[in-house]
């Protein structure tokens, strides 16, 4: 089984015109096997671009499609009221990948889907997406890069982190069951507690790779979830070790993080929960590689 | 885009925030006719984004002209803690009957606002809140409600401000909040927020990390980009737009996304070397971002091998080395290049690229034998 997406999910992809990001990386989530079943495109409702229908709005393309995701990679100024407009629409899984959305709106629109749409589960912004290798690729992967089965899930905060991980296990011959990129912003929709409850709940996933960065206390408290919640073997890698300290002004984010956010502080807490820390990406796919071989 | 104290003034003058009347100058003749114009007693501060400038000797108090000339000429060039003073603000100097402390920034944690009061300002409030965190009021804020008077007052209350600021450090509040929102800053800090003995509530510092990301509607941010920055490779990395922080060591980095680039300074540590550099070229890179990167790197006299390292996602193999090709057409690289690219159209880079390599321009196919090779290459011993 995979986490949040499947074979038979099916994707609208917000902002389709022949130039968009999400037109390149749609076509490709296709070339994969994704089911792309629609655009949306205010300006170009009721055409078809490569094949695929385009409507004018989010809830049109559910209604005509039964689309049941969303890729979302319109530009900044607008990418937080797309998101807004496919939870509108009752698009349970939102995919957005757009990099450079204000912080602020972030914030808003990630607490008026908690609020208004809880059925909806926001996966980014700024994130690569999500692939099931071999089932469903929405987002940016590039699927050649990993491999299908199992028995190992992904869940990462940078993105060419998330490729070197699926990378590194292929090259070793170990299959995944879905890797999912949370994105780097300050408000992440989908957090590393949640995709590890995902996975600890999969069947088919027996360990999971967590790929962390400083900054931010998301790999501390997911630390705390995985010494009360995890029973499944961890591998983490948190990167940073060798930055400076941010150039910091004002003291508000220290008093509210604390000693947290540094990578050392990071690995501390993990290998305190049961995680085996690799210090570079590659003793990660070293590392799992040994604990897939003793399953 | 952290701004300096007067920049911050002047941002939360346009939010309505009462500050001080002061003036920026960059010369002891500027300072005393500020000074002349604000009306004396002034302050004259050191405008540096570092902690500790009082303590350093970069704030001073002037009765008349001749102090103002005396400070402005002692702490114009002075360097606080590795910032060399370029510019002072001068500001009527303020009666001071209490100072208090005031933020607002966000939790990201609990993902929402999270504003913080105490009645102990004008100190190190990190020492406040490890010492005594009950001194300091928190109340978490919900992006889609807003800040609302009664959650002001909660927060003033909370915090034991004097009865007679309440009423102004709530106003004072609502004011910083928009321009925490509205302003769409990461960070908004005054410290000390200060009562004076006539009962007004003011600002007499600005702390304000502005979003980058939020620029795109905010074309009045244009104004704060005009001091230079201390490094002048991050100073051309930002003219250039480019995600840049300096290091001390010999091997030049660029690599696509954050965590990549922190990897590979990691890793280039692990195996024996230094970094030159952070670069994160950035998930929608392209020829010209390649170019400019490599231009950066190679204004840095340290740098000894240049390390590429490419992982395709939106970044294209074939934009990659099309951006190197482009570069070493229109700069002379100073250092030998090892690149490791792959990914998204990684073959199609590795054919635009096997043109160009030489002794000087090596492939390598994993990050730990491009570190090393990059290592190597910079006359150091790879573990």
């Amino acid at each position: 089984m995979s986490i949040f997406v499947d074979e038979t999910t099916k994707v609208v992809i917000q902002g389709l015109s022949p130039t968009s990001q999400g037109f390149f990386h749609g076509m490709r989530n296709r070339a994969y096997g994704t089911k792309v079943v629609a655009g949306t495109n205010p300006k170009r409702g009721g055409t078809e671009i490569e094949g695929v229908p385009v409507f004018a709005t989010v809830k049109e393309a559910v209604e005509a499609t039964g689309a049941n995701a969303a890729f979302n990679s319109v530009p900044p100024p607008f990418a937080a009221d797309a998101v807004i407009e496919a939870a509108e629409a009752g698009v349970p899984f939102i995919v957005c990948i757009t990099e450079g959305i204000p912080a602020h709106d972030e914030a808003r629109a990630y607490n008026r889907l908690k609020r208004d749409f809880s059925a909806s589960r926001l996966l980014g912004p700024n994130c690569p997406g999500i692939i099931s290798p071999g089932r469903c690729n929405i987002g940016i992967t590039a699927g050649e890069i990993a491999k299908p089965g199992g028995p190992v899930g992904i869940v990462s905060r940078s993105g060419t982190l998330t490729y070197q991980a699926l990378y590194e296990l292929k090259q070793k011959g170990i299959g995944v069951t879905t890797c999912v990129g949370i994105g780097g912003d300050p408000v992440p929709g989908t957090s590393f507690i949640d995709c590890l409850a995902e996975f600890q709940a999969d069947p088919e996933t027996k360990a999971v790779i967590m790929i962390g960065e400083i900054g931010g206390s998301a790999e501390e408290e997911a630390a705390a979830y995985i010494a009360e919640h995890v029973d499944k073997p961890v591998v983490a890698y948190v990167a940073g070790v060798t930055a400076p300290p941010g150039k910091r002004m004002g003291h508000a984010g220290a008093i509210v993080s604390g000693s947290k956010g540094t990578a050392k502080a990071k690995m501390e807490a993990l290998a305190a929960a049961g995680a085996t820390v690799a210090v570079n990406p590659t003793e990660a796919g070293e590392l799992m590689a040994g604990m897939v071989a003793s399953l | 885009m952290d701004l300096f104290e007067y920049q911050g003034k002047q941002y939360f003058a346009r939010f309505g925030i009462p500050v001080s009347p002061g003036g920026v100058a960059d010369t002891p003749e500027e300072a005393v006719a500020r000074a002349d114009e604000v009306g004396y007693p002034v302050v004259v501060k050191a405008q540096v984004q570092v902690g500790g400038r009082g303590k350093a000797g970069g704030i001073k108090l002037a009765a008349d002209a001749a102090e103002v000339l005396a400070h402005a000429r002692a702490i114009l060039g002075m360097d606080i803690r590795g910032h060399i003073v370029r510019r002072l603000w001068i500001e009527h100097a303020s009666e001071i009957a209490r100072e208090y402390y005031a933020s607002f920034t966000l939790d990201r944690s609990a993902k929402l606002h999270l504003g913080m009061v105490s009645a102990r300002g004008g100190v190190d409030i990190e020492q406040v809140a490890a010492e005594d965190p009950d001194a300091i009021a928190r109340l978490h804020v919900d992006p889609t409600e807003g800040l609302t008077k009664s959650g002001g007052r909660q927060l003033v209350e909370q915090a034991g401000l004097d009865p007679e600021a309440r009423d102004g450090a709530v106003d004072l509040l609502l004011k910083l909040y928009s321009c925490y929102v509205d302003g769409d800053a990461d960070l908004v800090e005054v410290n000390p927020l200060i009562l004076t003995p006539e009962g007004r509530v003011h600002a007499l510092d600005a702390k304000v990390t502005l979003d980058d990301s939020a620029s795109f509607r905010h074309p009045e941010w244009d104004e704060f980009r005009t001091l230079e920055g201390d490094d002048p490779r991050e100073t051309l990395a930002k003219q250039k737009g480019l995600q840049y922080v300096g290091l001390d060591g010999e091997v030049g980095i660029i690599a696509n996304g954050a965590g990549l680039a922190m990897s590979t300074c990691d890793v280039v540590n692990q195996v024996g070397g230094q970094p030159a550099n952070f670069l994160d070229i950035g998930g929608g890179a392209n020829a010209e971002v390649m170019a400019n990167a490599l231009e950066v790197i190679n204004t840095d006299e340290k740098v000894r091998s240049i390390f590429i390292n490419v992982f395709g996602g939106i970044t294209r193999g074939e934009e990659v080395a099309n951006g190197i090709v482009q570069a070493l057409q229109r700069v002379d690289i100073g250092a030998p290049i090892v690149i490791r690219l792959d990914g998204t159209n990684a073959e199609q880079g590795r054919e635009i690229l096997k043109g160009l390599e030489s002794e000087r321009f090596v492939s390598r196919p994993t990050m730990l034998d491009a570190a090393r090779t990059a290592v190597a290459l910079a006359g150091g011993a790879p573990r």
